[in-house]
């Protein structure tokens, strides 16, 4: 049995990436290999365990007491299931290939060893976090993928661009992560634990319910909105993109970012007692697919298209939970961690042979880098959705979820879906084909070395192939292996016709846009000014937080340092102050004004000492003399009363 | 157990200041050598006791009596329960660590560590003494040191900052004294032994304005809102190895002293206080924050942000005593993490305290504007830092992570308002971190700090074993958990709360 | 010298030898600046005082030796504070080159 040796998929990560932090600079190659190594060992692993569950193994799991405060014990473990399963297939197979696919593109970078080091600990808290058998563990891992994301964005951090946006990541995630927290300690103070199935379990039985399990549900999946980039809290995810390529194809596309998807399937004992709830998440995801597919069409950065892209299939697959397909959701995780991470890459080959991430400076590259750009475009035929590429079988299943549980979700997504034809057309016509933009840059661009490309080329296949397990081809094995209750949606050819219309629709506004010269595109801009500045400007949410939400932080955080200051700080220097005028007034006191009482004190006795220092004649046959004096002194009055 | 062993580990550092009395100025090495040796031999005592310590134990273990002052009833009595005995291992680990962190000092040295003995003999003093009495000489004789120590060997503004934090804690402590007073007559068994003390039943009324003055006593100590304006000044002006001290050990005083004195001797006034002190600690905590993002000067920031981590213990604390008997496993949960917040606090501000000495001896400077790029100056000290900054924002899997997540999560049944807002400190904890790292370690590094070398190994050996503390304290919080537990267990159950 | 012999002698003259001893000895240590010179005359006051309390044991207690005891204390005592006493003149006569106590008034206010 493979099972209880699950745990070794996360810890050789770990174990890779201290080892990279104390010893990679003593190699040649900034110990990248140890990284490689240990990631394709848990691969590896990562398989047997997805292979026996698919034979049928029952799933596993391991607790114990993490802690005993006074009676209330506090349970911790791992668990392999079917969703776990999945999970670890895909973040360790992408995980290795990203890898992979850094030893070119990161090749001579200044901080080699620490970048993988950092990979190789994200790969462990992602790989922790899908093992997590509770939501305390699961939160753990959970704030260290989001420190590693952190890191990682940061990772050129010589540049104003990396400095920002990796803070802003971490905050913005954080905001989320805090609606997290305060749902895990609801959810536990009232089914009494942490686990997964013992919180479900008391959900199910009614330990919680009406609106405080709707509003534990709502706090769970901000978290999610956080990690996810979901609206409202979307906008650290396009600047994430200032890290390295491969990271924004690891962690903000295929892994890190499906992690809010992850946690909502994961608990999704606790969302499905709560209709609200899941409108909520179907709601939210619906917007969020919509909105950032609509900014999408007009981002001239290709990673920033990659990014919106992203942003609104996560959205997807919210949608998909939110209305009750929980397969479709975790399945459209699936399939589009494998294609998006080929896009990313894929762009990453771009930038990496252009050094420019601004699509009016490519076109006309499919000559130059065939195998980037053929894999690309298998990518972008996986992502808007053309059968029988994997994203088709999974966006279909969501699109008949929706259909199946709300007519305007449905139209909502169906537009999303076309929008997204629409704008991987015009990202891959933009740069891959019509003619070189800038030429000086064309010239020097080439096809990238097999280290990169073969990782693209592995990844088109699984963009080709993912879907399968999923699509009547396969009689619907996923479905079979993953699926929340015995609900499975009736198929509806319509939807099916309907996704494939979009989709080739949005493929042929893209091409007749930017392909052919039959629209004039400043006319366009010209007519639809307002629209077009609204969402050229990413909707002004950057604006709008920094006024509110930074500005207000900001400016209360500067009264709150004045108040401390000038006033909490002024009161106690008043005190003083007082103290030292009242000594004044006596007159025997002679302070400065600020340093207080001590100084009053001090006045008292130096007052008097000025007085009585006159005594003080350095003479010591004085003093003998006045003590001699004093003796006799006492004596004749001793006599005198007649002791 | 006829080893007097809590003595030894009092004593100890004190016999090492006389011995460092004796010891010529000039031998500057010998008085640093002897230094370092009596605060590893208390240390190496603090774990052997930690090995005899009976787990599962509520009472005093290792008690030493002797009688002192019969016609008052005072007594020379100590003992330690697990709350004592996590804050004498984190004192074991801050005194060493800081008589380390001052091997650079030449400026009176033999003054300096018979000083810095002193203090360390009142600081272990504070944590075993179960008479009020003995007690309230060592809380005192932290006190002496501490001020000569920041006035002498401080930053430009010493004396302001030395007198300011001698009034503020001199005035505590006589509100502590009139209290403890209060309660032995009150009592009228005629003996200081805390213990004792606190199994007597007091009027409710009364206990009311005792706390009333216990707390100020204490809550200046700690701090708490408002009177908290002398530790950023102290702070700011003590040299590097007494603000790891003062932020590690001292301020866990004052905590400490709710634990052991205010707490069960006046459980009922507790109960009556508790919203108050849970607002205190939630203005500590977001309050807190948003000063130390306000803050220019990186020692000030780190000072504030021990204001907002000690809320939590605050906050943990009222939570504890307004549970009552409808809420004992949260009170349980609440009182653990602020105890284990002490503990945590005191490794990660030593920790921040230490790598802030450290930059500030070499660039002489703390002004954030004035720093930048320096994780490509001092790689290794820029990532202490900012596992020391992470460690403080709460990172899950190291040890403030626990602490934070205790006193919320068992707070949050009692005061439901409080722990929400008090969540949003954790956003501005992480937002004035990082913004701090954004200033001070990205960026462009800076040509004239360019040839300055990275941490060396005398300051490697200060930070690596809190760092090892930290992660270990983070993944397995049982160590100390089951350390603690009998005794808060007890305190809960006297606070009402079975 | 048996008890019986010096009882011959009144105690009055004893103690009158005494006050005279202790007269000259504040008179040199109050008017004299010489520093060894009040060192000395410092030591003819306790001499004195040794003699008074010599004889009073012997007339009136004539069975012990407390008086004795006590005498020999105030001799140790004295040669001790003698040594430092004269160390501090020398410590000052090396510094300042002067013995003049008159001068030495650096505690002065």
């Amino acid at each position: 049995m493979m099972l209880p040796y699950a745990w070794l998929i996360a810890a050789l990560p770990l174990l890779a990436a201290l080892a990279i932090m104390f010893f990679g600079r003593r190699f040649k190659n900034g110990g990248d290999f140890i990284g490689i190594a240990a990631i394709a060992v848990s691969f590896v692993l990562s398989l047997l365990v997805f292979g026996q569950l698919a034979g049928g193994a029952e799933s596993y799991r391991f607790t114990f007491t993490w802690l005993n405060l006074g009676g209330v014990p506090v349970q911790n473990g791992i668990a392999v299931d079917n969703l776990t399963a999945v999970m670890l297939v895909v973040v360790t197979l992408v995980s290795m290939l990203v890898q992979i696919y850094s030893r070119g593109y990161m090749h001579g970078d200044v901080r080699y060893p620490r970048y993988y080091a950092t990979l190789s600990f994200f790969t462990f808290s992602m790989l922790a976090l899908v093992l997590a058998d509770n939501f305390l563990l699961l939160y753990i891992g959970w704030e260290l993928v989001g420190l590693s994301s952190y890191l990682l964005i940061g990772h050129w951090f010589e540049n104003p661009g990396p400095r920002y946006a990796s803070m802003k990541a971490f905050i913005t995630t954080r905001i989320g992560d805090v609606g997290l927290f305060i749902g895990i300690i609801v959810l536990f103070l009232t089914t009494g634990a942490f686990g997964f199935p013992e919180v479900a379990a008391g959900v199910a039985a009614g330990k919680i319910s009406g609106t405080l399990l709707t509003v534990a549900a709502v706090l769970v999946f901000s978290g999610a909105v956080g990690k996810s980039a979901q609206f409202p809290l979307h906008v650290w995810l396009p600047d994430a993109m200032e890290g390295p390529t491969p990271v924004s194809a690891l962690i903000h596309a295929a892994t890190m970012v499906a992690a809010g998807v992850y946690l909502v399937a994961r608990a999704y004992g606790v969302f499905a007692e709560s209709t609200s709830a899941l409108a909520v998440v179907a709601w939210i995801g619906t917007i969020t697919a919509v909105m950032a597919a609509l900014i999408a069409t007009l981002a001239t950065d290709l990673k920033k298209v990659l990014a919106y892209s992203t942003i609104s299939q996560l959205g997807y697959m919210m949608v998909g939970l939110g209305v009750g397909g929980y397969t479709a959701g975790v399945f459209h995780l699936t399939t589009h961690a494998f294609f998006k991470a080929l896009l990313f890459l894929g762009s990453g080959s771009v930038i990496h042979a252009l050094h420019t991430q601004e699509m009016h400076e490519m076109g006309g590259l499919v000559k130059k880098m065939p195998v980037t750009a053929w894999t690309f475009i298998i990518g972008t035929a996986a992502l808007a959705g053309i059968p029988p590429f994997a994203g088709f079988w999974s966006k279909d299943e969501i699109l008949l979820s929706a259909y199946h549980y709300n007519p305007v979700i449905f139209g909502l997504t169906l537009f999303a879906a076309f929008l997204t034809a629409y704008y991987m057309t015009r990202a891959v016509v933009l740069t891959f084909f019509g003619k070189p933009r800038d030429h000086h840059k064309h010239e020097h661009a080439h096809e990238s070395p097999a280290n990169m490309t073969g990782p693209l080329v592995v990844l088109a296949v699984l963009a080709v192939v993912a879907g399968l397990p999923g699509s009547p081809l396969m009689g619907n094995w996923f479905g079979k292996f993953i699926h929340f209750g015995e609900h499975e949606a009736e198929a509806v050819p319509a939807v099916m016709v309907m996704a494939i219309a979009s989709a080739l629709l949005g493929i042929l506004v893209g091409y007749l846009v930017y392909g052919t010269k039959l629209v004039d595109r400043r006319k366009a801009i010209a007519v639809t000014r307002p629209v077009y500045s609204f969402l050229k400007h990413k909707m002004y949410f950057d604006e709008l937080y920094a006024y509110t939400v930074i500005g207000g932080t900001q400016a209360l955080s500067a009264v709150a340092g004045w108040v401390d200051k000038n006033i909490v700080d002024g009161l106690v220097n008043a005190v003083g102050w007082l103290g030292a005028q009242l000594g004044n007034i006596s007159g025997w006191f002679d302070l400065a004004a600020v340093d207080g009482l001590v100084n009053g004190v001090a006045a008292v006795v130096s007052g008097a000492g000025r007085r009585l220092r006159r005594w003080q004649t350095g003479y010591v046959q004085s003093y003998a003399l006045t003590f001699f004096a004093t003796v006799i002194i006492g004596v004749i009055i001793y006599e005198l009363i007649g002791g | 157990m006829s080893l007097p062993i809590l003595t030894l580990i009092v004593f100890v550092p004190l016999a090492g200041s006389l011995l460092i009395t004796l010891v010529p100025r000039e031998q500057d090495k010998t008085i640093k050598q002897i230094a370092l040796v009596a605060t590893l031999i208390s240390a190496a005592f603090v774990a052997y006791l930690w090995t005899q310590f009976r787990f599962g134990e509520p009472g005093m273990q290792f008690t030493e009596r002797a009688s002192w002052i019969p016609s008052l009833g005072v007594q020379y009595l100590m003992g330690i329960d697990g709350i004592s005995l996590s804050l004498l291992i984190l004192t074991g680990l801050l005194t060493v660590l800081a008589a380390l962190a001052s091997w650079n000092i030449t400026h009176r040295s033999k003054e300096y560590f018979a000083l810095f003995l002193l203090l360390c003999t009142g600081m272990y003093g504070v944590f075993v003494a179960l008479d009020y009495v003995l007690f309230y000489v060592f809380w005192e004789l932290v006190l002496v040191p501490m001020f000569f120590l920041i006035g002498i060997w401080g930053g430009p503004r010493r004396e302001y900052a030395a007198i300011k934090f001698f009034i503020y804690t001199l005035a505590g402590s006589v509100l502590m004294l009139v209290g403890i007073l209060a309660i032995y007559f009150q009592s009228g068994l005629g003996t200081f032994d805390m213990t004792v003390l606190a199994q007597h039943k007091y009027p409710v009324a009364w206990q009311w304005w005792i706390f009333l003055l216990l707390y100020v006593g204490f809550a200046v100590k700690v701090p708490v809102f408002p009177f908290h304006t002398w530790l950023p000044d102290a702070h700011v002006e003590a040299p590097t190895a007494i603000s790891v001290l003062l932020a590690g050990v001292l301020l866990k005083m004052g905590t400490y002293a709710f634990f052991r004195i205010a707490l069960p001797t006046l459980p009922d006034a507790a109960r009556a206080w508790a919203p108050i002190f849970a607002v205190l600690g939630l203005i500590n905590i977001v309050y807190g924050a948003l000063v130390a993002m306000a803050q220019q000067d990186l020692k000030k920031m780190v000072a504030y942000s021990s204001i907002n981590h000690m809320g939590y213990v605050m906050l943990g604390l009222a939570a504890a005593m307004a549970a009552g008997p409808g809420h004992a496993a949260a009170a349980k949960l609440a009182i653990t993490g602020a105890a284990y917040q002490m503990f945590a606090h005191g490794l990660s501000s030593g920790m921040l305290f230490l790598l802030v000495g450290v930059v500030y001896d070499r660039t002489h400077t703390r002004d954030m504007n004035k720093l930048s790029g320096l994780y490509l100056t001092f790689p290794v000290w820029a990532t202490f830092l900012a596992f020391g900054a992470f460690a403080s924002l709460g990172l899950p899997g190291l040890s403030g992570f626990i602490a934070e997540f205790f006193v919320l999560l068992g707070a949050f049944p009692i005061f439901k308002v409080f722990v929400i807002l008090a969540t949003s400190g954790l956003v501005f904890t992480a937002a004035f971190y990082l913004m701090m790292m954004r200033r001070v370690l990205m960026g462009q590094k800076r040509p004239e700090y360019d040839q300055m070398p990275d941490a060396n190994p005398r300051e490697l050996t200060t930070l690596v074993p809190l760092t090892i503390m930290i992660i270990i304290f983070g993944v397995a919080p049982s160590i100390l958990v089951n350390m603690m537990n009998p005794a808060l267990v007890q305190l809960v159950a006297k606070l009402g709360g079975m | 010298m048996t008890a019986a012999s010096v009882s011959q002698i009144p105690l009055a003259y004893v103690l009158i030898f005494g006050a005279l001893l202790f007269g000259l000895g504040l008179y040199g240590a109050l008017l004299r600046t010489n520093a060894v010179r009040i060192l000395m005359s410092i030591e003819l006051m306790l001499n004195a005082a040794n003699i008074n309390l010599v004889a009073f044991n012997q007339y009136l207690s004539p069975g012990y030796v407390n008086g004795q005891i006590f005498s020999i204390f105030v001799i140790t005592v004295a040669a001790a504070e003698a040594a430092v006493g004269l160390a501090i003149i020398l410590e000052i006569v090396r510094r300042r080159n002067i013995v003049d106590i008159d001068k030495i008034n650096l505690l002065k206010w």
